[in-house]
């Protein structure tokens, strides 16, 4: 079946034109048609354009110069800006809001002849971890479809793991690439901040939003990678440098590499199902040849505290636009200041106004040094310490999640311990570092995700690693059962 | 009575000479239907980035230098966060700190009334973006031009305390700074459309106290005219209010160009708190010395070093020097016409005379008219050697300014030559002599004011052409003989 092939697979069969790009397209596009009420993946599916790009991705392929993912269909989280389509974050102030430019990412995906199925379901803003403050729908997880899918890049991750797209671009801001990747058991990847530009996507935390691939292999997520990533003249934090090599993917070795194992990563609030799933694709990694350390991250501990002060006091200044003057809905008041405070009083959620308080309050005049600059303090020692570590060891090596995937509405009235789920994830995008969630087992049925975080700018690396550990584990790529 | 003293901050800003805006590649200039002139990035769409117009700093930096700034070699933006309707993404790019702005510390020189330099201490230079503008729609409403947002806006603010204490210096340091940056090219210094602008701040106290008073703050400000006649309204209203026994409140006031009245916009309860913190979008601008020095390296002689030189070397006086190093256009025909050999006074009389008045009349630049500095140098020099007097070389000047032909050209085409042949001119006052008898007869019985008259006779006969001051001379001669 089309839709069970990996992107890889997929193009392959396109490039040699066993399959249409117009046959790969229907295929996916019939099955959302069939699944997605079950699943709430997508918030939009423009089926015109889709068969649009479909043709052109057809032309490149006709004219022999077909890539390793033209003609693969693409879900994009809808909080990417894509030309023409929808793009509202999930959120009520961008409803009806359609972007007149497409984000580079997506630019560069069309400029390889990848074709956009549609836009995916998130946490408002990408501010949450179930997927579950969306303003529009609730997504379910594949493997339980009582269960959230995790967030805030859930849809993305549940469209993948469902089979309903080959692969998806989520964004990272604090895990929400990794976490639902983890929690819907297929690879999810953050790339080093600033090799995959942010231009178009709609900003959260700025210094801490990446833009990744989610997949259902390391290979898809290395070639994901490799098309979206590069410098982008439109992005004043985009690294000059070359896009993410898939080139030597395949040509490493786990014999001798040494990994580090933070003990902070592996508190009690890891939950034993995950922990025993962990431990034993270490001993599995063990007798491939990867010599294990415990080591102490100190910093890690105040890594979720920090977290929530610098990404809410960023969020706090980016949202700030969305007043109704110039897009999305306005709501009708007296002058132009009610006006502004009507509008984003009914179009936010309640999360996101909650963090923008937060943030505002920690950018005050007065408490502006205790909070955000002290939280900036805070992450550069934490960056520090992790490069401390990267100058012994190849990798690190933890849980993704402390837990399974969780009931849908479990977690929902308690946002304190949805927020202290984030500490495994949160570490990478403190310090810029590139981290991916691959499938390592199942804990009661559920998938379990290990996470290898690697040193700055060595993405290419640490796909190396990935797609090592993805060979040696044996449950690596399970699927859950899906119609 | 009590002496007041005011103190008067000036805040300006300058919109920046650039191709483009400060973040994105929007054309900048003046006017044009709203909406025009933006793009996705600077109408702040959802998930647009800026990228900064490196020639904006370039040229924040030059007029920092200018200024006699300490230059920040790591200087950041920061985001200024505030909602107003002009504001696109509800931030404006800006620069905060005592040492991060692209200069601080600088001080501009500005010539007093008797000849003397007073110094002004600036506090920074800094760059930022400008905002859109709220404007009323015929059929009701308000709508916002986003055109002017985004387009680079150089803030240049004075040192507190201030050294500026009265209307005059206000206006004399607002001429000097708009000169500068007019040297630097860095802004076209249109007060009247807006890309100077001028805020200043005002409080009065009583001579000998050293506590400073409550500042109120001027807007609407939109000509050097506006901002010395603003300035003392405020100083004087202020000082009413305090002898009255009342005290001066915070607040914003705007100039009302009408009533060459102040008003109250609003008052300032609180300080707005703009939760400044870095700009996650920009990465740190570095500079290091050689860059620095490249630019120093490219400064022009600034507009009072001009004027001092004029004075100085050339030997001006200090109002005609003023008058040339005021208008860079001046200062380029004059330097021209220096470099021809002309000279200083005599170029400088003909330049802020006869020509000024001319190009006045048809509305024109001086390079937009016929003139050239060797026209003018060729004028003097016929003058200076008596071969034309002053009144004829009006006559020629207004022919050159006409067809553009060079003056020589014109007097030998006219004939207008002066006559300076002393043999010439004797013979011609001799005629005149005979053909008057009872005049000479006159003079000689002591009445010395009919020489006027045959002087007069004189260059009558000679057709103007005569050289007047050897006529006197010969005249007298022939009289007493
Ligand atoms: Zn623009």
């Amino acid at each position: 079946m089309i839709t069970q092939l990996s992107a890889a697979e997929l193009a392959k069969k396109i490039a040699s034109k066993e399959i249409s790009c117009a046959e790969a397209l229907d295929a996916h596009l019939d099955r959302i048609e069939k699944l997605d009420e079950q699943y709430g993946c997508f918030l939009a599916v423009d089926r015109e354009r889709a068969y649009e790009d479909a043709k052109s991705a057809q032309a490149i392929v006709d004219r022999g110069e077909a890539g390793p993912l033209t003609g693969v269909p693409l879900a994009v989280k809808d909080n990417i800006s894509t030309d023409g389509i929808e793009t509202t974050c999930a959120s009520k102030i961008l409803k009806g809001y359609i972007p007149p430019f497409d984000a580079t990412v997506v630019t560069k995906s069309k400029a390889a002849g990848m074709v956009i199925l549609g836009k995916t379901n998130l946490d408002e803003f990408a501010m949450g971890t179930s997927t579950e403050n969306s303003a529009y729908k609730i997504t379910r997880n594949p493997w339980d479809t009582t269960r959230a899918p995790g967030g805030s890049s859930g849809g993305s991750a549940a469209c993948v793991s469902a089979e309903l797209a080959p692969l998806a671009l989520g964004s990272d801001t604090g895990g929400s690439i990794r976490q639902p990747a983890s929690l819907c058991g297929i690879v999810g990847f953050k790339p080093t901040y600033g090799r995959c530009s942010r231009y178009g996507l709609v900003a959260f935390g700025s210094s801490l939003d990446q833009i990744g691939p989610l997949t259902r292999t390391v290979e898809d997520a290395a070639l994901l990678a490799e098309v979206t990533s590069g410098h982008d003249p439109m992005d004043s934090t985009s690294i000059e440098m070359a896009p993410i090599s898939s080139a030597n993917l395949k040509n490493g070795s786990l014999k001798g590499l040494k990994a580090a194992l933070p003990k902070e990563l592996f508190a009690d609030a890891i939950n034993s199902g995950v922990r025993a799933q962990i431990e034993s694709a270490i001993e599995v990694l063990k007798n491939e040849g990867v010599e294990f350390t415990e080591v102490s991250i100190p910093s890690i501990e105040y890594g979720v505290t920090t977290y929530y002060i610098i990404a809410p006091a960023e969020a706090s200044s980016n949202l700030a636009r969305f007043d109704g003057i110039r897009y999305g809905p306005r709501s009708e008041g007296k002058g132009h200041i009610n006006v502004v405070e009507r509008t984003r009083a009914e179009g936010f959620g309640h999360e996101v106004k909650a963090r923008i308080m937060i943030g505002t309050y920690a950018l005050s005049a007065g408490y502006y040094d205790a909070f955000y600059l002290r939280a900036q303090q805070v992450r550069a020692l934490m960056k520090q310490e992790f490069d401390k570590v990267y100058a012994e060891y190849d990798f690190i090596l933890s849980p993704t999640s402390p837990v399974t995937a969780f009931k849908l509405g479990e977690l929902v009235d308690d946002p304190l311990a949805l927020k202290l789920l984030d500490f495994c994830t949160i570490p990478a995008n403190m310090g810029g570092m590139p981290g991916i969630s691959l499938n390592c087992g199942l804990a009661e049925g559920l998938p379990v995700g290990l996470q290898l975080l690697g040193a700055p700018l060595q993405d290419e690396k640490l796909l190396q690693i990935a797609y090592g550990v993805e060979q040696s584990l044996p449950n690596a790529t399970q699927r859950p059962q899906i119609p | 009575m009590s002496n007041f003293v005011a103190s008067v901050g000036m805040e300006v800003h300058a919109e920046l000479n650039t191709q483009s805006k400060m973040f994105c590649r929007c054309p900048v200039s003046f006017g044009g239907e709203p909406n025009t002139r933006v793009c996705p990035i600077c109408m702040g769409l959802p998930g647009t980035l800026p990228v900064p117009n490196r020639k904006a700093i370039e040229l924040v930096l030059k007029t920092a230098l200018a200024l006699n700034c300490t230059i920040a070699m790591h200087s950041i933006f920061h985001r200024k966060n505030y909602f107003y309707p002009d504001l696109p993404k509800g931030y404006q790019v800006s620069q905060y700190g005592d040492t991060n702005p692209l200069g601080y510390d600088g001080y501009l020189e500005i010539p007093g009334p008797d000849g003397e330099t007073k110094r002004v201490k600036i506090r920074r230079v800094h760059l930022e973006e400008d905002t859109g503008k709220l404007m009323h729609l015929p059929s009701g409403g308000s709508g916002v031009d986003y055109n002017r947002a985004g387009v680079p806006l150089m803030e240049i603010v004075t040192e507190f305390p201030p050294d500026i204490t009265t209307p005059d210096e206000a206006k004399d340091y607002l001429t000097q700074l708009r000169q500068t940056l007019l040297y630097l090219g860095v802004c076209d210094g249109k007060m009247e459309e807006g890309s100077l602008r001028c805020e200043p701040n005002i409080s009065v106290r009583i001579e000998g106290t050293d506590k400073y008073g409550t500042k109120t703050e001027l807007k609407n400000l939109n000509s050097f005219r506006s901002v010395q006649m603003g300035v003392q309204f405020e100083v004087r209203r202020q000082i009413a209010v305090i002898e009255g026994g009342g005290t001066v409140a915070q607040e914003t006031r705007g100039w009302n160009e009408q009533k060459e009245a102040s008003y109250l916009m609003r008052i300032k309860e609180a300080e707005n708190d703009y939760r400044y913190f870095p700009d996650p979008d920009l990465v740190p601008m570095c500079f290091d010395d050689e860059y620095i020095e490249s630019l120093r390296a490219t400064l022009p002689e600034l507009p009072l070093a001009k004027l001092r030189r004029y004075e100085n070397d050339l030997g001006l006086s200090t109002y005609d020097a003023g008058v040339i190093a005021a208008d860079l256009n001046r200062v380029e025909f004059f330097e021209a016409a220096m470099e021809l050999g002309g000279d200083p006074k005599a170029v400088c009389n003909w330049l802020t005379g006869d020509f000024a008045k001319l190009l006045n009349d048809q509305g024109l630049m001086p390079r937009e008219s016929k003139i050239t500095a060797a026209h003018i140098v060729e004028l003097t020099k016929l003058i200076a050697d008596n071969t034309i007097s002053g009144k004829t070389a009006k006559d020629v000047f207004a022919k050159a300014f006409k067809d553009g032909r060079m003056p020589s050209e014109i007097v030998k085409e006219s004939g207008a030559t002066q006559i300076s042949d002393d043999s010439v001119i004797r013979n011609l006052i001799l005629d005149v002599l005979n053909a008057n008898p009872e005049a000479v007869t006159k003079y000689k019985s002591g009445q010395m004011n009919v020489k006027g008259f045959l002087v007069g006779q004189v260059m009558r006969s000679s057709g103007g052409r005569a050289n007047p001051e050897m006529v006197q001379k010969i005249v007298s001669e022939e009289l007493e003989k």
